[in-house]
């Protein structure tokens, strides 16, 4: 309990991930939310990263963290454009309402 | 180690809270207010264990760049729910109590941060935590940075290359009856289609456009 090992961190980084993905499955609002629970699971997946990286002494990871830094800011610039061109054609993005596809 | 112990729980509290209220609030603009502050924390945390170019990578691009761009997406279109909203106070500045409390938790994790950078040799205690004291955490990413991964690098940039260019072409929209400049046009002309020369004689004048 007092002493902080690998374990902590990879369990708070389980926890963030399993919030986020929560959150896609019980949204029923927007798809922003959506997207914020995305940036959630990387956020976790980064902790991952940077915890083993910092636990076996190797730099590797935090490189890789910041791959996943870029990816997930294109990720969000690209979601975001989708979504501002979806509005301005729809009037709305509401998710029970987005059923062109019939999916 | 007990330092160790009380700022990981303190600041991981903090992010979980968050976390879970990103994903319950209803309001769109108060899931981003935790957002950041989930973001923030986890920076902390971080900076803590010791990969601090990565925290300040965090606040500078999670923080300033992507929630800021969610921020002004959901003001944008102006989805946000106020009807639910506990701390209504006008209509139009539901959220600034919410914003306000999120600002005080950041400003004391802040405080937490900077204040508990003198314990951090009670940190490296730990086992878990030997820091390899001879270069600092972002000499030792620079010094691979550029040379072992510069695939990793350049692929990076070609992404962001890619999101821009595609952030452009989704939300681009031609408007009709816009005066602009035509690059083409400015480029082609020609001295003969736009100069003449006339000779003027004496006591007549020049008449154009005839």
């Amino acid at each position: 309990m007092i002493e902080i090992g690998l374990g902590h961190y990879l369990t708070l980084g389980a926890i963030i991930f399993s919030l986020g993905t929560l959150g896609i499955f019980l949204n029923r609002k927007n798809v922003i939310v959506i997207l914020m629970s995305v940036e959630l699971i990387l956020l976790a997946v980064n902790i991952n990263l940077v915890s083993f990286s910092i636990y076996l002494q190797d730099i590797t990871g935090q490189i890789f963290t910041m791959l996943i830094l870029t990816v997930a800011a294109a990720e969000a610039a690209i979601g975001l454009a989708i979504i501002v061109s979806y509005y301005r054609n729809k009037g709305s993005i509401r998710v029970e309402e987005i059923d062109e596809m019939k999916g | 180690m007990i330092a160790h112990a009380l700022f990981f729980y303190f600041f991981s509290i903090i992010a979980i809270v968050s976390a879970i209220f990103v994903i319950v609030s209803r309001n769109t603009v108060h899931a981003v207010f935790f957002l950041i502050l989930d973001f923030i924390s986890i920076a902390c945390l971080f900076i803590m264990i010791g990969a601090e170019f990565l925290g300040m990578m965090m606040l500078i691009v999670y923080v300033g760049a992507v929630a800021v761009l969610f921020l002004f997406v959901v003001m944008l279109m102006n989805v946000t729910e106020q009807k639910l909203s506990w701390f209504r106070g006008t209509k139009k500045t539901g959220h600034i109590p919410v914003g306000l409390i999120i600002g005080t938790v950041i400003l004391l994790e802040l405080i937490v941060i900077v204040g508990g950078w003198r314990y951090r040799d009670s940190f490296s205690e730990t086992e878990f935590l030997s820091f390899n004291n001879e270069f600092t955490n972002t000499h030792m990413i620079g010094n691979v940075m550029y040379t072992d991964f510069i695939h990793l690098f350049q692929i990076s940039g070609i992404i962001l290359l890619l999101a821009m260019i595609g952030a452009i072409v989704l939300t681009y929209r031609k408007r009709e009856g816009v005066k602009t400049q035509s690059y083409i046009k400015q480029i082609s002309r020609e001295r003969e289609d736009s100069v003449q020369l006339k000779d003027v004689e004496f006591d007549k004048g020049v008449k154009l456009d005839d």
